[in-house]
């Protein structure tokens, strides 16, 4: 095949790859509290603006500043800050039995404690949550127990999925919580259903959901974005653009030529964007948008602006295709360090306090990882009884079922 | 009520009652409000049950499916219609990662019971895209149940029991049924899902067929006893999971099977049957089993080619000479 000089089409690249310098220079941070804050009903083609904006309310002296400012108390704070903290230890331990395999496969969530912590805080209890693969900070907030996690993780004979679910694929109905799901942006569709069945049911429960960037190219964005405005359903969307999917920047995934809230106007959505490492700007972002859908005034889509600041997951190496360490460049921040600069800023908190609890809780993942592995341990188990894998196939076990089971000799 | 009711009919009156007694149970899809469906089966039902409950939806079937999912988490029994089968490849994942494995994967503690209603077959002369029958993908899927009745009876019964069930149900209608008539059902003769019934009794060979070829498999049956040859006829009315006792028992008794389906016979139905039924009742056969079935292509338009296309009476009664022969 002979190429015709002139024909090859744009392929995005990142601006930096592997032994360059972090240089987020060309990433436009508006200032804190500049990003106007409208009435939660208003129509969306009079917020078509925030779609280019940045909701930020922590500003570079760690002041809360401007109107969307959620006025939560210092209590209120401290356990958002807490809980991002327990997080994160929780992650760090994951990670290190990961290592030395103790377990076969765990995500991070560094960086992006706030993206879900915050979220957790700012919708009720009873709202469905339909996850994705970094928002454990939320079932973490909803006190799921440690515990349970870990025993889910390594499948073993207290997991409650019973052996069943890749490590991190948490499901708890008990927590409102929504299996993660390893086909992406399904949740989405299911997201806007369980909200329209919601508000069928005259419920006052909402429903959210969350995706990456790179799942936005999935068909079934668009469907759910389409469904959730016909039907102005009572469900907030939240698009996490971490700047990663796996080793694709995010301008492969359509974020070169607009912001991914932007999505949102041509489905007459309104779409935000928000600092993702900004605790108050994403609790009040979501409580803006919960507030839109348990008014029965429609969906919101929120592109919360973060960066991944670990690995993808376990099985890839950020080293071949980013700058090294190039979190630590991302001029929003650290969520915990921003976070904790304000509490301690006017009094609330301090550094010491912050570091007793940072150790209590990197002993506490440690002393029930220890407890955990006490149930079974991934490589020896026990694990969930051999039978019980063949249940739940169906309500009632079908007779081939049945045969194939006793084929087996279970 | 009268004695004789139309199939599509058939399945309006159990999503009415089915409605009627319970307010979980929705309707959604393309053009089923106003419009009544393409194949007017839910005609009426916006009227009686409003608009909440009968929706119209967007042009998406992931979004149709992927929603009915999330609403059937959220506690309600959704009925989904998909206009035709061949539209369900957009909405495979959430039939088939979603739906089917929600009580698995949640450890028994969460589930979809949603039924997906959607049209196969027919010869209706409406090409590759809005003619196949594709059941045997669904009822090689884990989790889901597939049901295809031949009868209006039936249709209300198997309707009923599908939105009842705790599992995700798919429930196929084949199109040139919907006008056909028959018996009116009667409360009492409740059809569970995963049970065959015996169109008519024979002794020398079993005709086992679903959906509409029934009634080609009635017609040969006719024909072959003028010929001497007396064949039982079982309609399988389920496919997941199908009724292997009323196969495996029929069998002993005529020694001989003819499994006849509408869809293409490569890897279809009739080969995980005649595959059971060699495993597990070879003794009993005293010919090979043989399959009638649609060849392994897609469905062509023009009238002349899709007769030739499609399993008929006559090639039942080949079939069925090969196997007494």
């Amino acid at each position: 095949m002979t190429l015709v000089t002139g024909t090859a089409f744009h392929v995005p690249a990142p601006g930096r790859r592997p032994g360059d310098t972090p240089d987020f220079s060309k990433i436009e941070v508006p200032r804190a509290g500049e990003t106007r804050k409208p009435a939660v009903d208003a129509p969306a083609g009079e917020v078509t603006d925030l779609a280019y904006g940045l909701v930020r309310v922590l500003d570079h002296n760690h002041q809360a500043v401007g109107p969307w400012d959620p006025q939560l108390s210092d209590q209120e704070l401290i356990n958002g800050l807490k809980t991002m903290v327990l997080t994160r230890e929780f992650d760090d331990r994951m990670l290190k039995m990961q290592r030395t395999k103790r377990l076969s496969f765990y995500m991070k969530s560094l960086g992006e404690e706030a993206v879900a912590v915050a979220a957790a805080a700012a919708l009720n209890d009873d709202d469905m949550l339909f996850p994705s693969y970094r928002q454990q900070g939320a079932l973490i907030a909803r006190g799921k127990d440690l515990g349970e996690m870990m025993c889910h993780c390594i499948s073993n004979a207290r997991d409650n999925l019973k052996g069943r679910q890749l490590p991190i694929h948490y499901a708890s109905a008990e927590h409102n919580w929504f299996s993660v799901s390893g086909n992406l942006c399904t949740q989405f569709p299911q997201a806007v259903g369980w909200a329209l069945a919601s508000s069928y049911k005259r419920s006052n429960r909402i429903a959210s959901s969350w995706i990456g960037e790179g799942s936005s190219a999935e068909g079934d964005f668009h469907a759910a974005m389409t469904l959730a405005s016909v039907y102005k359903a009572p469900v907030v969307l939240n698009l996490v653009n971490n700047q990663w999917a796996i080793s694709m920047f995010q301008g492969l995934s359509g974020g070169e030529s607009a912001t991914f809230a932007a999505k949102a106007i041509g489905y007459g959505v309104p779409g935000l964007r928000v600092d993702g490492n900004d605790f108050l700007a994403v609790y009040a972002a979501t409580r803006w948008a919960a507030d839109r859908a348990r008014r029965k005034i429609g969906p919101t889509l929120l592109e919360i602006y973060t960066y991944r600041g670990e690995a993808h997951s376990t099985s890839d190496d950020p080293s071949r295709y980013r700058p090294k360490d190039e979190w630590r460049s991302w001029p929003l921040g650290d969520p915990i360090e921003r976070l904790k600069n304000h509490l301690i800023g006017h009094g609330a908190w301090s550094a010491d306090e912050h570091e007793t609890w940072r150790a209590q809780c990197e002993e506490r993942v440690a002393t029930t990882w220890k407890e955990s592995i006490g149930h079974g341990t991934l490589e020896e188990g026990p694990h969930a009884p051999t039978h019980t894998m063949f249940e739940d196939v169906y309500a009632e076990q079908p007779w081939h079922l049945r045969r194939q089971r006793q084929d087996l000799g279970v | 009520m009268s004695s004789e009711i139309k199939f599509g009919r058939a399945i309006n009156q159990a999503l009415r009652e089915c409605m009627a007694a319970d307010d979980a149970v929705i309707v959604i899809g393309e053009d089923i409000a106003g419009a009544g469906g393409s194949f007017g089966v839910t005609r009426g039902l916006l009227n009686e049950f409003g608009e909440h409950r009968v929706r119209d939806t967007p042009i998406s079937e992931a979004a149709i499916v992927g929603a009915a999912v999330g609403a059937a988490m959220c506690g309600l029994r959704p009925v989904v219609e998909i206009m035709f089968m061949d539209f369900v490849t957009l909405a495979m994942d959430a039939l088939v990662n979603q739906a089917a494995k929600m009580r698995f994967m949640f450890g028994g503690r969460a589930s979809a019971p949603l039924v997906l209603r959607t049209p196969h077959g027919g010869g209706l002369s409406a090409g590759p895209q809005h003619s196949q029958c594709l059941e045997a993908w669904f009822a090689h899927v884990p989790g889901l149940k597939t049901v295809c009745p031949s009868t209006p009876a039936d249709a209300y019964h198997l309707m009923k029991a599908a939105v009842a069930d705790p599992d995700p149900v798919i429930f196929i209608e084949n199109k040139s049924l919907y006008g056909a008539s028959g018996p009116a059902p009667q409360a009492e003769n409740a059809v569970a899902i995963g049970e065959a019934k015996t169109l008519r009794a024979g002794t020398d060979l079993t005709i086992l067929a679903y959906g509409a070829v029934c009634r080609d498999a009635l017609k040969a049956a006719e024909m072959l006893a003028s010929e001497g040859v007396s064949a039982e006829v079982i309609d399988l009315r389920s496919l997941q999971p199908w009724d292997k006792d009323a196969v495996l028992a029929s069998v002993a008794r005529t020694h001989r099977l003819v499994v006849v389906h509408e869809a293409v016979r490569d890897f279809g139905p009739a080969a995980e049957i005649c595959a059971h039924v060699a495993e597990f009742g070879f003794f009993d056969l005293d010919a090979p089993p043989e399959r009638v079935a649609a060849p392994f292509m897609p469905p062509p338009f023009a009238p002349d080619l899709e007769r030739v296309f499609r399993p008929n009476a006559e090639a039942i009664i080949e079939a069925a000479r090969r196997s007494v022969s």
